[in-house]
């Protein structure tokens, strides 16, 4: 029982992790809390369910969200963000103009669905259940944890070991230097906005699976989560987002699992708290992460 | 190589260069020494197309390049090391390196990682270490290694000898000696006056925005004005 509670959370954790990924990489380069970002999720997966709605397969539908995803985040930040940053307003502004992308983009999907809970058709994905040492998978299971582990594992390679992932950083630690370097700090942005909504996305059409039940509002309790995520493992830090995804997976997994109902959102934010109150900058975050260096 | 002409800066109304020319051989090592606020900084981040001037032409090799974006100047080959040691602290050494190699835009570099290494070994030592945990000393040897990175054709320093120990700007002044010996143009923007004359060929004076004097740096440390104003407590 505790071993398939602790692999039904380690699902759940990579599906938070795809989707505070992204949040974390745009709060570290811009110390922008795009909270839009939940919108951008609940797009990839009504991409996916209208792709699959109209015939196609579920893999084009798949792919067609993350691309999907990714170009409304870049024009996010173009029409929300990238003018703000001029008037060097973005931290507050930012939020309150992410606000009111995020409603446009929930209004316009509640249009186009007529506010409809949207449910892919029987066997879209197949339900096949694997058994072996007294635990049960789902091949949607399966899928959900391999297509975390490959899209993180691709996030880290590109951010850590190639020169695209060094701009991406070179910006993030100090975007004048990175200017004078030859750098255009847009293009990164722009580019780290198209791998955070593709990300989001592609949790967006994962979580849509699982729950087989996609709505204008999906996104709205997964903001809420990776916003509490990104705080406890350290603002701007990928490897704390990481970390903040498997406790919070876990523990939200074993607490529905073990704990009478209605207490999980209780003990998720007051383990939030009690940890702030230890580790005030999260648990792998830096003591500056709030401050811009480099800037103006 | 680098011709500035006339030009002008505001910062919100306020001038802090009111029509400045002055210009740099190629080969040439040139100081713009003055006190603090003079434009100085100023005037590099207008060539470095960080601030847009108000007013005159700044041409590299007879283009003008006033008003291009930072990224074009460095495409020109125009790389500014920035005062203050700005090093990527959460990348590695060797990282802030690489990082540098995007201001060639494909053009050929000038020095090869090992030619950075060969000015200054202590980069090749430390090289997986976080840049952040670098002293000052080596964080200035690691910006300067950066933009070579980078392929200079005209190099520009703002302050390079601000806040570190005497023995430790011998040190970045002998390895700045080297590569003008090796060819390097380069412009030099000091407040320590004694150590850019000692350094440069040529000088200008640069005053609330304007050139109040210019010429031979030798000349320019024997000017009754300048060793009064300049070279008093050094």
């Amino acid at each position: 029982m505790l071993a398939q509670q602790i692999l039904n959370g380690l699902v759940v954790s990579g599906v938070y992790a795809l989707f505070s990924l992204g949040f974390t990489l745009v709060f570290g380069i811009q110390r922008i809390l795009n909270l839009a970002h939940g919108a951008i999720f609940m797009t990839g997966a009504m991409v996916a369910y209208y792709t699959v709605a109209a015939g196609g397969p579920l893999w084009l539908g798949f792919i067609l969200a993350i691309v999907a995803s990714g170009l409304l985040s870049v024009l996010v930040e173009i029409v929300c963000f990238r003018r703000l940053r001029r008037t060097g307003d973005e931290e507050f502004g930012g939020i309150i103009s992410s606000i009111g992308a995020g409603l446009v983009i929930s209004t316009i999907a509640q249009q186009v669905s007529s506010t409809q809970i949207l449910r892919f058709p029987f066997d879209t994905f197949p339900v096949v259940i694997f058994r072996f040492w007294g635990l049960r998978v789902s091949m949607l299971q399966l899928f959900m944890a391999g297509a975390a582990i490959v899209l993180v594992l691709v996030l880290g390679y590109l951010i850590y070991r190639t020169g695209f992932g060094r701009r991406v950083r070179a910006v993030t630690d100090n975007e004048h230097a990175a200017m004078l370097m030859g750098i255009n700090p847009n293009l990164v942005y722009s580019q780290t906005y198209f791998i955070a909504g593709a990300l989001a996305g592609a949790a967006g059409v994962l979580v849509g699976l699982a729950f087989n039940s996609i709505n204008f509002v999906m996104g709205e309790p997964y903001l809420m989560f990776g916003f509490a995520i990104i705080i406890l493992g350290g603002l701007g830090s990928i490897p704390g987002a990481l970390l903040a995804s498997l406790v919070f997976g876990m523990v939200q997994t074993l607490t529905i699992a073990y704990l009478p109902s209605g207490l999980t959102s209780t003990i998720i934010f007051a383990a939030l708290f009690l940890i702030l109150l230890v580790r005030p900058h999260g648990l792998l975050g830096k003591e500056d992460a709030g401050n811009l260096r480099g800037r103006r | 190589m680098l011709e500035i002409a006339d030009l002008r800066v505001s910062y919100a109304g306020i001038q802090a260069l009111r029509g400045v020319s002055l210009n740099v051989e190629a080969g040439e090592t040139v100081a713009l020494i003055g006190p603090n606020g003079a434009g100085k900084s100023s005037l590099l981040n207008a060539v470095s197309g960080l601030v847009r001037p108000a007013g005159g032409s700044i041409a590299l090799n007879g283009t003008d390049i006033a008003g291009s974006s930072p990224w074009r100047v460095t495409e020109a080959g125009v790389l500014q090391v920035p005062e203050g040691r700005q090093v990527f602290a959460e990348m590695t050494v060797l990282e802030n390196l690489q990082v540098g190699q995007t201001a060639l835009h494909g053009r050929d570099p000038t020095y090869s990682l090992a030619d950075v290494y060969r000015v200054f070994p202590i980069l090749d030592e430390r090289r997986d270490q976080r840049a952040g945990s670098l002293s000052g000393g080596q964080q200035q040897m690691l910006v300067i290694g950066r933009a070579l990175m980078g392929g200079p054709r005209l190099l520009l320093l703002d302050e390079p000898s601000l806040g570190l120990a005497p023995v430790i700007i011998e040190q970045v002044f002998a390895a700045l000696a080297r590569l003008k010996e090796a060819g390097l143009t380069i412009l030099l923007v000091e407040q320590n006056a004694h150590l850019a004359l000692t350094a440069s060929d040529r000088a200008y004076v640069i005053e609330q925005g304007v050139i109040e004097k210019s010429g031979a740096s030798a000349d320019l440390a024997r000017d009754p004005d300048v060793t009064a104003l300049y070279l008093g407590q050094t």
